[in-house]
């Protein structure tokens, strides 16, 4: 049977392969020559070694900025985000009423593309900064916890609903027998709830992670790196150089593929938690 | 169920409709907002419409004549659509082949898709875009092609999940009463993958839909789609936005999303488990 699939290898495989070299594996390798290039277009790269990769770290304060920026705003927000929606997973899946329309609600503002969730947060806190006259532009710090709470809003109720499915998967007989031996509500959270969705609070951990660290869209449209530059993240500040700056697109170049370095770094530690998860169990 | 129990769960149950409202309450604040006239938005955004500041549809008409919305809504839904389309027929063709043929190079393609989903968009959107030009993919028929690269690597692996679970004896027996593999991956495959097509539709849909960056590059300030044409009546006109229109175009822009998540709901939790889990 493998023989006679084989020959239809054109059919079943290279549409999408060809897709896929030429609009990622192409520009990827292309990408990783140009770091070390000085370009303005694709055909007028000149060799430059590890200028490009210099020059991020030590002429472009905005590209330090930035990684702080987005590494404080990544750890505040993965841990906010877990911690409300893991609360409200718990809450919903007690014996409340209407919990289905309350976790249609919650999940809600996920669907909503990041352009929108950035102006609609624009509007609100602008709206409220507006009453002692000011804006989200007075200050980084306003924009900085303006994305929290956007982050926030976006992400609670689709960790939630990841966390709800962790807790209906554990089987009921624990928590029952757990309750007849007189043990409290904490004690069945800390010894049995908390454990069993150990690894939903994984794959949450690190979705909220990788999510937070490459956001784009939502830093654009929330205050657009302003004060200055202040509240620019790693995308918006490698975007920027690309289109902002002429003669720097070697530069920001180079700074994607530090930018992708420390993505690869994070997943490739999750995968090897979760595997080191699943042998255990 | 003891009154102390039941004493908390109604407490909780307030707390929950609490913040419930809190969700709601900056998609309440854009719609309101959307009826009043523009010179009243920004003075008093939380001050409810009155005799006065209510200007009915008005603002739905300018912002529907001035900033193409409609155009933009028809490209980003057959963009949306195309894209779904193609992704869901050539990657869980793609994906059924690789698991089923066995060799070093199909196994190699696999974990290159695998690969390409920790690349962030920013590593190859420069060279992408320079590549898409020259090819002549910066069009909404283009974008397609496109999108079926970038969506292979979660689709793909997310077929193959499915597929390395299948049983073989019904596709040999298909085989061996003379179906081409073709054939046999329409008529019998195809059917069984229904559940994961389901999901990968829905995941791919909410990426493209939404997706801002991409169709930027490509399809620039001319061929504009839902994402682009917002952040183009934001950025353009610094100064002098019409907020009254652009309230109106972000309420245009969420209404789908809302009308497509309450019917399927269900579909889109499943798909977000899924996903998660695999991804």
């Amino acid at each position: 049977m493998e023989k006679n699939i084989k020959r239809y290898f054109p059919v079943f495989v290279l549409p999408t392969l060809v897709s896929f070299v030429t609009v990622f594996l192409i520009p990827f390798i292309m990408g990783i020559y140009l770091s070390f290039t000085k370009f303005t277009t694709v055909d007028n790269a000149k060799w430059t070694g590890f200028d490009n990769y210099i020059k991020a770290f030590t002429q472009d304060e905005n590209f330090i900025n930035a990684l702080w920026f987005t590494v404080k705003f990544t750890v505040v927000s993965v841990i906010t985000i877990n911690f409300f929606a893991f609360l409200l997973a718990l809450l919903l899946t007690r014996a409340i009423k209407g919990t289905s329309f309350f976790r249609t609600v919650f999940f809600m503002p996920n669907l909503i593309g990041g352009i929108v969730l950035g102006y609609i947060w624009n509007l609100l806190i602008n709206a409220i900064l507006g009453i002692v006259g000011l804006d989200i532009t007075y200050d980084a710090r306003y924009g900085f916890w303006g994305l929290v709470f956007l982050m926030n809003w976006q992400l609670i109720g689709y960790m939630m609903v990841i966390y709800i499915a962790g807790i209906q998967n554990i089987p009921h007989e624990l928590n029952e027998a757990a309750r007849i031996d007189g043990a409290s509500s904490f004690s069945i959270l800390r010894n049995i709830t908390i454990p069993m969705v150990m690894p939903s609070i994984t794959i949450c951990l690190f979705l909220t992670l990788t999510n937070s660290f490459k956001l784009f869209d939502q830093n654009l449209a929330l205050t657009g790196g302003a004060p200055a530059r202040e509240t620019s993240m790693l995308a918006l500040d490698i975007f920027n150089t690309f289109y902002g700056r002429t003669g720097w697109q070697g530069v920001g170049q180079a700074k994607a593929v530090v930018f992708f370095i420390i993505v690869a770094t994070i997943t490739f530690i999750q995968l090897k938690i979760t595997s080191r998860k699943e042998v255990e169990s | 169920m003891n009154t102390k129990r039941k004493t908390a769960n109604s407490f909780y149950f307030a707390l929950l409709l609490l913040l419930s409202v809190i969700f709601l309450f900056p998609i309440y604040l854009v719609l309101m907002n959307s009826f009043k006239s523009k010179f009243n938005i920004v003075g008093t955004p939380f001050e409810f419409p009155n005799g006065e500041t209510f200007v009915g549809i008005e603002n739905y008409i300018n912002g529907i004549n001035s900033s193409g919305i409609i155009d933009a809504f028809l490209r980003t839904a057959f963009i949306t659509v195309g894209s779904v389309i193609a992704i869901i027929i050539f990657t869980s063709m793609t994906a059924w082949y690789i698991v089923r043929v066995k060799s070093k190079f199909n196994k190699a393609i696999y974990y290159l898709f695998l690969f390409s989903m920790i690349v962030p968009f920013q590593m190859v959107m420069f060279t992408m875009t320079a590549v898409c030009i020259k090819l002549n993919l910066n069009n909404i028929f283009g974008i397609i092609p496109v999108y079926l690269g970038f969506g292979s690597g979660l689709s793909v692996f997310m077929f193959s999940g499915f597929v390395k679970g299948m049983p073989r004896e019904i596709e040999e027996a298909a085989m061996i009463d003379g179906c081409s593999p073709l054939k046999t991956f329409f008529l019998v495959v195809f059917p069984i993958l229904k559940p994961t097509a389901i999901t990968v539709a829905i995941l791919n849909a909410m990426w493209i839909w939404n997706d801002f960056l991409l169709p930027y590059l490509l399809l620039g300030t001319t061929d504009k789609t839902l994402s682009v044409a917002i952040q183009i009546a934001m950025q353009g006109a610094y100064g002098s936005i019409d907020w009254g229109g652009f309230m109106a175009m972000l309420v245009l822009a969420i209404i789908p999303i809302i009308v497509f998540y309450l019917i399927c709901q269900k579909y889109i939790i499943k798909g977000v488990i899924d996903g998660a889990v695999k991804g």
